[in-house]
Order: structure tokens, then C-alpha cells, then sequence
């Protein structure tokens, strides 16, 4: 009966191993998806640019003369192996693409969560607790505006107001071309490699670049995190355990921090994680949007360039972190509601 | 209610302590919901005293305005709702205390238990946890070692073993669960409580051992307790009085075997009418349902519903009398069995003709 | 029908108002689109004006070009005005595909249920966890090998992420419905399984369609000028797409030019809005369980009748 450790890994374990046939058919839709479609991917990407004798050695190169279904279990067993393929375009491994650019969109999307939960928290919370009183009504248009407003366009409209009141604020790019040339690459992560440098100035340089890409990702996500928690905390609030809280003379105060907001969150945690999904494709028209060098960046350039194996390669591997995400917020939850370990 | 009663639980003759004066002075109490419709009148002019380790019972219909009544006396009231009347807690005067001030007596000095025990602790929070939160609230300095003296104290007196301390109350069965929110209500040790339909959530075994932990409560906490459910076998069991609430009023309050034996208000008779026994060969009920309380009936709220109605009971609400047998009750047709009407015109006294019953009831 | 559009008119209160200000502001859009050619002073890709002189180029809001011109040489407003066509023309499209396709399959698949219903639910599922911007874009760059970069060929596009929604909505309505007192009852008296569906989930289900529909819709609005915002939406050829024309403006915003980005922003800003402000109205319309009931601060009128001295006597 008694929570122990046991059922609370056996519950991981569990949860781990139903993310295996997920990732299988999501594998699977892209795939045929991008393959069943008319047009194979070595003329999509250099047809009218050479000839059919070429197109189809470098078919054969790549493997893509084969039966459908050979190519299918192939791929299976390289995304097994975290291979997800080499691009048709420039001829790299996706894996490298996603190494050396993967940093930039791993720290706009952290910061942006941050952002959106250092406001998005106290002004939902603020709003459920005073329902109807004219902060609520506030921050709920507040969130409807942030919702409804196209992410490039809140990028535009702050670049243009850094433009006019802190000239010199950098306003694109990750890093000025001098930090990106002094911090050594170790682990690709550009705002880690400056911490592991010691450089203070190039460590000041790439904070000041994050600034705007991510609170512009991180509004869009506050919009979102805003209603959410609101909800919960007028859920919360009519609460049973909540008014026998005050009964017990708790005051209003830890009534609302301890009982009605922590059950609040619980929800909360499943449906931010449920984000992921949304900030991803937030976080790509983010990069387009200030020149970010992350992979959303380089996805819309394979795209452009008709790179079919790195389309697939990329999208698999976004599909990926949201499949993770989702086994990791479970977890929380395991780990934050008691009820969910037995 | 100072004579001996009998512990029907038991089956012993206890002796209550001489109270030392009522811990509870209700005196024409008012608590009305504003709604777009109007006031909606949910508790209307309820007057009683209860005294230290005494247990009144409340009974009547769903939506009669009992669980108001129960949450207005510690003024656990939701917002848009208001009280009038007066209300003395040892003396003081509850409705002239800031809401501050109410909310620091809740748990102290009054205590509710509640329907639901599965819903009413937080999920996320170990029992320990709901003990010391309550404890630290109402004593900052306490120790930790005197916080789980105390709390393993009330759970042992509700028969929970203090291996359970540190458990979450989704581990707790309902029956556990509502033993575990009385021994968090006592473990502050309030000289009043609220009980509202402590055990209709629960099985009929379980619930004979809640009545009978609530029962015990006056000789272990000497804890003046307001029962209130729709139970009548639970009143005879475990109250010393009995308040019969409609529409918003008590229409009879007295000492609980005396309103069963002898009910002077047509309505108790009808409630006690309607219970079901083991000799019960065929169901009774009540005509029709529980007015608005809105716009509730003029006269006796209860003339609609009422077999014994006579014009007067349409016009003129009835006056709260002492009956013989020392009940309270609000009742023109007792009154006129005890030749108290004279002086009425007699015209008032035929009874209410049966079409003005159906439009009334539409009404 | 009829019933619907007389709940809609009875509603009370705020819902009311949201509901009539989402409407009143896609009245106005809806009209833009629709009167284009009488409203916009010039066509969407025209650079010249009727002399032949070529538009200036960035120029600031002036009283030819009310809003400006854009790096292109076009007229801002006009642009702006004809972005609601197409953008009207896409939504329009693309929820009617969707639901077309997700109703009916959301239907078929909670009634049946077996095998066929558990392999859609896991393929939706895994749908979701491709991030639906991504879903579009694949979409869009597989459709528009087949149809050009039209105004077709985004709205399916779109059509396609929002299938798994109305799939999802309209499925477990429908296992909830199927359950329901009334559709066994229809059951035990012998309804063929099509009479059912068609008479009894089909009206239930279908209620969650117009709020959906409208939320849809809006999301879609964000989704079409996202496309266009990374240039692969509809061509610039083809139609004035808002998206596209924020795309154009982001090196002038770099710049401090803001006219270029202001309008086609606000646009959709708005269009979006009104709809989910219509949506949100709908659903409190429909639902009303979410509706709340006011209450009111309570004064206690002077009682008519005093307190009766002996009942305070007795009480005692």
C-alpha cells in the first residue's frame, strides 16, 4: 500500500516501454508520408539539374533503388541506432545537423519555457484566485492576444521597439560574428561553450542575444500557461479539500499557495509537456524570425533546397523530443501526485 | 435536556455535566444566497441554544436549508451570501467579528466535519502533513514532538494506528478517511462542531461506527455537536434534541425522544411517517417538494404540502409556542388541538380547500 | 437549425458580448473579402498606377497609399484588404475538408469501435506528437509538387492537421453518446446501427462541431501566415497572403521601418481573435454548464414580523 520505490519504477519502466510503439508508428507515418508521394526523393532534390543516368547512380548511392518496404525496415533499424540518415542536399548526417545546430534551439526554447513560466505562473494564478475582478479580465485578454498573435509578428513589432529605445540591443543572430569566432565549439552549445570559456564578454554577448528570441517564443508559450493555470485554480478553488481547509482555520493565504495552487499544477505539468509540441514549431518560425542558427533554421533551408531524407530526418527527430517530453513530464507527475504511483 | 437520557449505543443511563450556559446562542438567524431572482432564503429566522456536550440533530428535506444553517454558524459561507440575526459563541457576538477574526476561530473554537471524507484532504498531502499545517495554524510555537503527541492522540481515540501517520489519504478507505477529517477536527479540541451528513457517503457498517465516535465525543471532548442529516434512526440514536428544519425555519425543536414520540408540527409527523423500518408494509411520502426559497408560500410555508391546513395556515404564519411535552414547535393546527385559537374566527379554522392546495403547490 | 440560431439570440450577459464582438469583427473581414476589388484602391500585385508611374518604393502612409508601400512597391492597404480573401478562401476550405473527412471517420470509429477504431486512435495519436506546424509543412511541400503553391494546395494542407481533432472531438462524443440511456433504448427496440448513427449521434455529436470548427479556424489563420512567414505558403503570385508579406517586412523591421509589418500583423491579430471570441461564445452558448450563476451582495430588508418574545423565552 505504502508508496515505495518499486512501484514507482515500475511504473517508469512501464511508461518507457510503451514510447516504443509510438515512436514505431509515428516512424512509420512520416515515412510513407514522404515517400509514398509522387516524385522520389533524388529528382525532387536535383531533377532538371542533372541527368537521368546521374539521378539514378546517386539513387542507387543512397539505397533508394530498392523495394519500398526494404528501404522502410532499413530506416527502422538506422533511427534504432540514432542514425537518422545522411541529407541528399550537402550530403551530411542528419545526427551532425542536429549536434551542431541543436544547442541554439535547445537553449531559445529553455529560456523561452522560463520566461513563459516566470509570468505565466503568477499572472494565471492572480487571475483564477480574483475571478472577474478587473486584473482577471486584464490578464485574460492578455492571453488571448499573445494566443492570437502570429509569433513573427510579436518578434517584428519588438524589434522594432528595441530598435527605437536601446539601439545597439542585438536584435538577430545568436552571438555578435567576434564571440562566435573567439568561444571554442565543445559541446555545440553555444551559451554552454561561452560559460566553459571563461570569456565573460562572450558570455554577456550570447545572454544579450537570447533576450528577444526568447521572450518573444516565451510569450506565445505564457498565453498558453496563463489559461491553463488559471483554470485549474478556479477548479482548484471549489475544491472539497479546499474548503475544509479553511474550516480547519488555515489561513487564505496558505489555503491558496498550499491546497488550491500546488493541486492546480498537477494538470498543469501533463498540458505544458503537452506544449512541446506547439513550442517546436513556435521555436522554428522564432529562428526564421531572428536568424537563429538552431534546426528550425536549417529545416526550412533543407526544405527550400527539396532535401527529402532531411526533412524526414529532422521531423523524426522533433517527433522524438516530444515523445520524450512526455515520458519525462509523466514522470514529474509520478514524482509530484502520489496517486499515480500505485 | 439536563434530565438523564438513554445511551442507546451503550445501553447505559449517562449523566451529562451541568453546563455552564449554552456555548451556542442562535437567536432569529438569517442566511440569504443573492441571486439575479432575489434573495434566495435559505436559513429564515432560526432561533436555539446548545449547550457543552450536548447533541442537536437536524433533519428535514434536501434543500430545507440544513447544511446553511451548519456553515453559517462558523460562517464557512461562499461569497454572495450574507447574515443577519445573532450569534453568541461563548459569549461573543460571531456576526460582529471581522471575517479575520471568524476565519482564526475556525478549527480553534468550531470545527465541521463534512459528507464527502473521500474529497475533503488534499491529495497531495500526508496525513502528518494536514496535523501539523493544522496545529502550527492555531499554535506558531508548538513543537514538533507535541504536534505528533497530539495528532497520534486523536487518531488513536479514532482507532487509526499511528503507522498510518505518515500516509497519503488516497491509501485511506471512505470509512478511514471520514475518522481520519474528525480526528484533524478534534485534534484542536473545538467546543463546537458541525457534522453535516457525516456518514451518507458511507456503507451502513461504517456509518454505526462514525455515529458512535460522535456519540462518544461529549465524554471524551464534552464538544457540543450540530448532527445534521436526513437520517431519522441516526437522530434517535445519538442526538439529545432534534431540530426539524423547512423551508428555510425550524418548525419543531425539543428533546429528541419527545418530537418522536408525540410530534406536534404536521411536517415531523409526515417525515417520521415516511421513514422506512423493518416494519414498514408500505412507503409514505410527502406530497409535492420543498418550496422556493425565493418566493416561498405566504402563511405556514408547509400549508401547501400540509394535510392538516386550515385557511388561517394560508394567510398568517403560525406563532413558535411551547407545546405540553415541552417541544417547541410554529403550528396553527397544534395550536387549535390545544384550544389555543379562541379568539380566531372560526371561518379561519375549516380547512384549506383542496383546489387552493394544487394551485398552491404549482405555485 | 432554427433551434440553434434561437439559442444563440436568447444567450445573456457576456457570452453575448463575446459572441457579437467576435461576429461584428469577421462581418467586417468577411466583407473585405468579398468587396476586394471595390474596397482596395489598387490589385493586390499592382506596382504601377493607372498613369503607369511605379509605386515608391517603403514609402510611409500618405493619402494615396494609406498604409504605405511595402519593399515590393505594394500598396500596403490594398494588400491588407485582399490578404482577407485569401485568407477566407483557405479557412473556408480547409475546416469544410476537414470536417468532411474527420466527422464522418470520428463517427464511424466510436460507433463501431473493434480493432479498426483502437489502430485510428493510435495513429492519431501518433500524429500529434509530429508538432502541427511541422505536419503543415510536410503537406505543403508534398502538395505543392502536385498543386503548385495555390491556394489548393495549402488549404489541404491545413485540412489535413486538423483531421485528427474533429476525428478526436467527434469520436469520444460519440463513444459517450453511444452509451447514453436514449440510444440503448433506441437499440432495444431494434434501430438498424445507420438509423442510430444517423439519427441519434449524428445530432449529438454534431454539436461540438461549430465551436471546433470556429477555434479551428482560427488556428488555421495562424497556420496559413506561418507558412507563408517561411515561404512556404501560397505564391505571392498567386494571391495576397499576410504571412508572406511579414516575411517580406522583416529586414525593413531590422531597419526600423515599421509600417511593412504593422497592418498585415493586425489583420490577423484581429481575425483571429474575432474568431475565437466566437468560438468561446458559442461554447458557453451550447454548454451550458459552463455558464455561471452571479450572485449578488444580499441586504437584509427590516424583518416585518418581530421576534416572538416567548419563543426567545423558550428557547433558552
Amino acid at each position: 500500500m505504502s508508496s515505495g520505490s518499486g512501484s514507482l519504477s515500475r511504473y517508469l519502466v512501464i511508461r518507457l516501454l510503451l514510447v516504443i510503439p509510438m515512436m514505431w508508428v509515428v516512424l512509420t507515418v512520416i515515412f510513407f508520408l514522404l515517400r509514398v508521394a509522387p516524385g522520389d526523393p533524388v529528382s525532387a532534390a536535383f531533377g532538371g539539374r542533372l541527368d537521368e543516368h546521374a539521378l539514378d547512380v546517386r539513387r542507387a548511392a543512397l539505397g533508394l533503388n530498392r523495394p519500398l518496404i526494404v528501404q522502410y525496415f532499413d530506416y527502422l533499424g538506422d533511427v534504432a541506432r540514432f542514425d537518422f540518415g545522411h541529407t541528399i542536399s550537402d550530403n551530411r548526417p542528419v545526427l551532425d545537423v542536429i549536434r551542431e545546430q541543436g544547442g541554439a534551439t535547445l537553449t531559445l526554447t529553455l529560456g523561452a519555457f522560463l520566461f513563459a513560466l516566470l509570468i505565466g505562473l503568477p499572472l494565471g494564478r492572480l487571475a483564477g484566485r480574483y475571478r472577474d475582478s478587473g486584473a482577471d479580465a486584464a490578464i485574460r485578454i492578455f492571453g488571448v492576444v499573445t494566443y492570437a498573435a502570429p509569433i513573427f509578428w510579436v518578434g517584428i513589432m519588438l524589434v522594432l521597439l528595441v530598435v527605437k529605445v536601446f539601439p545597439g540591443w542585438p536584435t538577430y543572430d545568436i552571438a555578435s560574428p567576434i564571440t562566435k569566432f573567439t568561444v571554442p565549439p565543445k559541446t555545440h552549445i553555444l551559451l554552454l561553450d561561452a560559460v566553459l570559456s571563461g570569456n565573460s564578454d562572450a558570455l554577456v554577448d550570447v545572454l544579450k542575444h537570447h533576450v528577444l528570441p526568447c521572450v518573444t517564443l516565451g510569450l506565445l508559450l505564457s498565453g498558453v500557461i496563463i489559461r491553463l493555470v488559471r483554470i485549474n485554480v478556479i477548479q482548484a478553488m471549489k475544491g472539497d479539500y479546499v474548503e475544509a481547509a479553511r474550516a480547519r482555520g488555515i489561513p487564505e493565504r496558505r489555503v491558496v499557495r498550499r491546497h488550491a495552487f500546488r493541486n492546480a499544477l498537477v494538470p498543469v505539468i501533463t498540458v505544458i509537456g503537452l506544449q512541446v509540441a506547439l513550442t517546436l514549431g513556435g521555436a522554428v518560425l522564432t529562428e526564421r524570425t531572428f536568424n537563429w542558427p538552431g534546426l528550425g533554421t536549417e529545416l526550412i533551408q533543407y526544405i527550400t533546397a527539396r532535401d527529402y531524407i532531411a526533412l524526414q530526418g529532422l521531423v523524426t527527430f522533433f517527433a522524438l523530443i516530444v515523445v520524450i517530453v512526455s515520458v519525462l513530464v509523466d514522470i514529474l507527475n509520478a514524482l509530484v501526485d502520489p496517486r499515480v504511483r500505485y | 435536556m439536563n434530565s438523564p437520557t438513554v445511551d442507546l449505543i451503550d445501553g447505559q443511563v449517562t449523566e451529562p455535566g451541568a453546563p455552564g450556559g449554552p456555548v451556542l446562542e442562535v437567536r432569529d438567524l438569517r442566511v440569504w444566497y443573492g441571486t439575479e431572482r432575489g434573495p434566495v432564503r435559505a436559513v429564515d429566522g432560526v432561533s436555539f441554544d446548545l449547550a457543552e456536550g450536548e447533541i442537536l440533530g437536524v433533519v428535514g428535506e434536501s434543500g430545507c436549508g440544513k447544511s446553511t444553517l451548519g456553515r453559517g454558524l462558523i460562517g464557512l459561507l461562499p461569497d454572495g451570501s450574507n447574515r443577519d440575526g445573532t450569534l453568541r459563541f461563548q459569549g461573543t457576538d460571531m456576526l460582529a467579528l471581522k471575517p479575520k477574526e471568524q476565519h482564526a476561530m475556525r478549527g480553534r473554537d468550531l470545527g465541521m466535519i463534512f459528507q464527502e471524507p473521500l474529497t475533503r484532504l488534499n491529495p497531495l498531502m500526508r496525513i502528518s502533513e494536514h496535523f501539523s499545517e493544522t496545529l502550527k495554524t492555531h499554535d506558531k510555537s508548538i513543537s514538533k514532538a507535541e504536534i505528533e503527541r497530539r495528532s497520534l492522540e486523536s487518531l488513536r481515540v479514532m482507532g487509526i494506528p499511528p503507522t498510518r501517520f505518515h500516509a497519503y489519504p488516497h491509501e485511506f478507505s471512505g470509512g478511514m478517511r471520514q475518522r481520519l477529517m474528525i480526528a484533524l477536527t478534534l485534534v484542536l479540541r473545538p467546543a463546537f462542531v458541525v457534522a453535516d451528513e457525516p456518514t451518507t457517503a458511507l456503507d451502513v457498517l461504517v456509518e454505526a461506527q462514525i455515529i458512535r465516535i460522535l456519540h462518544d465525543l461529549r465524554a471524551n471532548y464534552r464538544t457540543a455537536l450540530l448532527l445534521i442529516t436526513h437520517n431519522l434512526g441516526i437522530v434517535a440514536e445519538a442526538c439529545d434534541r432534534v431540530a426539524v428544519m423547512y423551508a428555510g425555519e425550524i418548525v419543531e425543536i425539543g428533546d429528541a425522544r419527545e418530537v418522536f414520540a408525540r410530534p406536534q408540527h404536521p411536517y415531523t409527523r409526515e417525515l417520521l411517517r415516511s421513514t422506512i423500518s423493518l416494519s414498514t408494509t408500505g412507503l409514505n411520502y410527502i406530497d409535492g417538494a420543498p418550496p422556493d426559497l425565493v418566493e416561498p408560500p405566504p402563511g405556514c410555508h408547509f400549508h401547501p404540502r400540509c394535510p392538516d391546513a386550515m385557511k388561517i395556515c394560508a394567510s398568517r404564519h403560525p406563532i413558535t409556542r411551547v407545546h405540553p411535552g415541552g417541544s417547541l414547535a410554529s403550528c396553527w393546527a397544534a395550536d387549535a388541538r390545544e384550544g389555543l385559537l379562541a379568539d380566531v374566527p372560526v371561518v379561519e379554522l375549516e380547512p384549506l380547500p383542496r383546489e387552493e392546495i394544487a394551485v398552491a403547490d404549482e405555485a | 437549425m432554427r433551434k440553434f440560431l434561437s439559442t444563440i439570440w436568447s444567450t445573456k450577459g457576456l457570452a453575448r458580448w463575446i459572441l457579437l464582438v467576435g461576429v461584428v469583427i469577421t462581418v467586417v473581414f468577411v466583407a473585405f473579402a468579398i468587396f476586394a476589388p471595390w474596397i482596395a484602391p489598387f490589385d493586390f500585385n499592382q506596382t504601377r498606377d493607372a498613369a503607369g508611374v511605379k509605386f515608391p518604393k517603403l514609402q510611409s502612409p500618405s493619402g494615396t497609399h494609406w498604409l504605405g508601400t511595402n519593399d515590393q512597391f505594394f500598396d500596403i492597404f490594398s494588400r491588407v484588404v485582399w490578404g482577407a480573401r485569401t485568407a477566407l478562401e483557405v479557412v473556408v476550405i480547409s475546416v469544410l475538408v476537414a470536417g468532411v473527412i474527420g466527422v464522418p471517420l470520428g463517427l464511424v470509429s466510436g460507433f463501431i469501435g473493434g480493432w479498426i477504431d483502437r489502430l485510428l486512435v493510435f495513429v492519431m495519436d501518433a500524429l500529434y506528437t509530429i508538432p502541427s506546424l511541422l505536419l503543415a509543412i510536410i503537406f505543403a511541400f508534398l502538395l505543392r509538387d502536385a498543386l503548385g503553391g495555390s491556394i489548393m494546395a495549402v488549404a489541404l494542407a491545413l485540412a489535413a492537421i486538423y483531421v485528427p481533432q474533429y476525428y478526436r472531438v467527434v469520436r469520444s462524443t460519440t463513444v459517450s453518446a453511444r452509451e447514453a440511456t436514449y440510444v440503448e433504448a433506441a437499440r432495444a427496440i431494434g434501430a438498424k446501427p445507420t438509423t442510430i448513427m444517423r439519427k441519434y449521434l449524428f445530432g449529438n455529436v454534431v454539436q461540438s462541431v461549430p465551436v471546433l470548427g470556429t477555434l479551428n479556424a482560427a488556428d488555421a489563420l495562424g497556420t496559413l501566415a506561418a507558412l507563408g512567414f517561411l515561404g512556404l505558403g501560397i505564391q505571392p503570385t498567386e494571391a495576397s497572403e499576410w504571412g508572406y508579406d511579414l516575411s517580406r517586412a522583416l529586414d525593413d523591421a531590422q531597419a526600423g521601418v515599421w509600417w511593412p509589418a504593422l497592418w498585415p500583423g493586425l489583420a490577423i491579430i484581429l481575425l483571429i481573435t474575432a474568431l475565437t471570441l466566437v468560438g468561446e461564445g458559442l461554447n458557453e452558448t451550447l454548454n451550458p454548464a459552463l455558464r455561471r450563476r452571479r450572485l449578488l451582495p444580499v441586504r437584509f430588508p427590516s424583518k416585518a414580523t418581530p421576534t416572538d418574545p416567548e419563543m426567545a423565552e423558550a428557547a433558552k
